[in-house]
């Protein structure tokens, strides 16, 4: 099955400086998968996506991105990858279709004009094509950005946190389009922040301090951190406010984490946890329920225990 | 009280973070103080506006003792370098239409003879005057000069031809602008410096801009090679230049009356290499820069040297050594060079091949520069 992998690359390292931003990475994505990239700010994320684009050197590390070396055969990455920037990197003051035009020149696109103008359609934005793309609003500007890395039909999408700052509908529309794209066979590999968009990855990994932590289906990467969670309802807030007091740095819980008049206590050993816990099971107006934990328990979890052995 | 009035604090508070910024952007700070002491030493050590030691090409048809007096004298005066005896006139003029000598002097056949009887021959004095105030004092000195130059010759029965008017006539042609027009040398000169200035800056920016903006993470995802990127960014600024270009050269036609005796043609072809040579600068300049006030600065930075020491504000021969090898390294000394010996003295490409020569070895070390600075990461 080799060949169906469109990133499989090991060892993957990059130093800013002395700093290790990509710390012995390895990364297989299968064709076809929706791969989710997931880290606290400043894990390496976006330099990873950059490795695998060409756009930066690896110091160490080998593999291929969609067949070719990464090291040796970037122009011919470069042909085959979508890759759409944190930030808005299409020029602002040319218009919609001006940039789209550009683009497709770049690419060299037969039927030039038939594409700009089938991205224009389907962007929904044939009467406002003329306008600037710097007087878009974010959820547009990011639909155009993506309408433009998609135009060569590249068979690598790397979308670097696509979604920041776009509203919850946007971003829903956004993620249909992606699942869309990816039935078409087009491999995505996206990094995100949001937990509801984690979920709606085939496959997620999680990065913290350059190091690949954690990797799998959501279920496998919940499962694989043995957390064991409890929610705990209250009737009023100072409650629940006392509570995470009360618990936070007790032996055995690891997250005091609240949602409201609710409280999510985590640990990893059960033991420890529920001793932790049991002065305070039956307590007046707390009603105690065991929960299997979310994935934002699992790395904010993941996220103090790398803090833990980084600092 | 927190009030609306003016308050200490946080006007120190303000000056405190423009400090640290200023701190932090190091190469600005560095042009701060630089361009102040670059100004300093420019305008000091290298400007003079009474240029001396001109190169002079001495014609001698006559090999006398008042000849060698004469030429002498002209040497003491410090205005007069003689550097080339030709033997012929011809050679002579092409000292002179290819800016290698600032004056010819040609001490006519039978001029001693002619002195002794008294009939008062003629000495040529050719001024290149392009620059009329490059010519100037020198010209004001060899009249003065010619007075009693020779008098110490005229001893025994000679001693009557002492007497003045002297026993000779010098008859100066300031050549190529008889009038002394300041325009024909401005005009043309101004064109240079235009082109300077803008195609460095405009390229500086343009490619600083793509980095400010973040577009070049973008463009540097698409298959576009570094080379094509550059001629990208710099042919549309070649089409600007030339219609710069057409506006200065039209002006100078019809406005300012400045005589155009060469080809234009030529001057359009050898215009291409000047202005690459400057955006090959420019886009230099934007590979160092981290932002758009760094390449405006660099571009001034380039600018300074160019417009003092090429000649275009003061006479370059007036220079120290040393700022004239500066010189010589900025394709505007040469291009001025060109411009002016196509429109007022009507070279030909033989004429300008030295100055087509330097351009290109600029333009291609610039290219080599900048092609290896841009590059195709973000590394």
């Amino acid at each position: 099955m080799q060949n169906d992998l469109v990133i499989d690359v090991k060892g993957l390292t990059k130093l800013f400086g002395a700093r290790k931003v990509v710390d012995n990475v390895d990364m297989q994505v299968a064709r076809g998968e929706i791969y989710g990239f997931l880290g606290p700010n400043g894990s390496g994320k976006t330099t990873t996506i950059r490795l695998l684009c060409g756009l930066l050197t690896p110091d160490a590390g080998t593999g291929t991105c969609l067949g070719y070396d990464i090291l040796t055969e970037s122009p011919k990455i470069k042909l085959e990858v979508g890759y759409m920037t944190q930030k808005f990197s299409l020029y602002e003051d040319l218009s919609i279709r001006e940039n789209l035009d550009f683009i497709a020149r770049i690419y060299q696109l037969p039927d030039r004009r038939d594409a700009v103008e089938a991205s224009i359609e389907k962007l929904n934005l044939k009467a406002r094509a003329d306008q600037l793309a710097g007087t878009l609003s974010g959820g547009w500007k990011q639909r155009l950005a993506l309408a433009s890395c998609i135009m060569h039909k590249p068979k690598l999408l790397l979308l670097d946190e696509p979604t920041a700052g776009v509203d919850p509908k946007a971003r829903r529309e956004f993620w249909d389009e992606i699942h869309e794209l990816a039935d078409d066979g087009l491999t995505v590999l996206v990094s995100t922040h949001y937990m509801d968009e984690a979920e709606r990855c085939h496959k997620i990994c999680y990065l913290a301090y350059g190091q690949l932590l954690a990797r799998g289906t959501a279920n496998e990467v919940i499962n694989a951190s043995h957390l064991r969670t409890w929610t705990v309802t209250a009737t009023s807030q100072k409650q629940i406010h006392r509570l995470a007091r009360d618990l936070n740095g007790r032996a055995g819980v690891d997250i005091v984490a609240p949602f409201g008049t609710t409280l999510h206590v985590s640990g990893t050993d059960t033991n420890a946890l529920n001793r932790a816990i049991t002065p305070y099971r039956n307590d007046a107006g707390l009603t105690w329920a065991e929960d299997q934990p979310t994935l934002e328990d699992v790395f904010i979890l993941m996220m103090k225990q790398s803090a833990d052995n980084f600092q | 009280m927190m009030g609306d009035r003016f308050n200490f604090a946080r006007l120190k508070a303000l000056m405190l973070k423009e400090f640290i910024q200023m701190r932090r952007d190091r190469l600005t700070f560095a042009m701060m103080l630089g361009v102040p002491v670059m100004q300093l030493l420019l305008f000091g050590y290298a400007i003079n506006a009474d240029p001396k030691n001109l190169a002079t090409a001495v014609h001698i048809q006559d090999h006398s003792e008042f000849s060698r007096t004469f030429l002498t004298s002209l040497e003491n005066s410090d205005y007069f370098k003689i550097i080339a005896q030709p033997e012929t006139a011809e050679e002579a003029e092409h000292l002179l239409a290819r800016g290698k000598v600032q004056f010819i002097i040609e001490i006519p056949p039978h001029f001693s003879r002619d002195l002794v009887r008294g009939e008062r021959p003629a000495l040529l004095l050719d001024a290149d005057a392009t620059d009329p105030a490059a010519t100037g004092n020198a010209i004001a000195a060899v009249n003065i000069l010619a007075r009693d130059a020779l008098n110490r010759d005229l001893t025994g029965p000679l001693a009557s031809l002492r007497a003045s008017p002297p026993p000779f006539r010098l008859i100066t042609h300031p050549r190529y602008n008889p009038e002394g027009h300041t325009q024909y040398n401005i005009v043309p000169g101004i064109l240079g410096v235009i082109l300077t200035l803008t195609m460095v800056m405009f390229t500086a920016l343009a490619v600083t801009r793509e980095i400010e903006r973040g577009t070049m993470e973008n463009l540097l995802t698409t298959p576009a090679r570094p080379f094509e990127v550059m001629m990208g960014k710099i042919f549309p600024y070649i089409a600007v230049g030339y219609i710069q270009t057409a506006l200065i050269l039209a002006a100078a036609r019809w406005l300012f009356d400045v005589p155009m005796i060469g080809s234009l043609t030529l001057l359009s072809a050898v215009l291409l290499l000047f202005v690459a040579a400057n955006l090959a600068v420019g886009f230099t300049f934007s590979t160092l820069a981290r932002n758009q006030l760094q390449a405006v600065q660099m571009a001034i930075f380039f600018f300074l040297p160019s417009i003092l020491l090429s000649g275009f504000m003061f006479p370059f021969r007036g220079m120290p050594v040393w700022a004239q090898w500066i010189g010589e390294v900025l394709p505007l000394t040469h291009f001025l060079r060109i411009v002016r010996g196509i429109l007022l003295k009507g070279n030909t490409t033989g004429d300008i091949l030295m100055d087509v020569g330097a351009m290109a070895l600029f333009f291609t070390g610039a290219t080599i520069i900048a092609m290896n600075r841009y590059r195709q990461t973000l590394d």
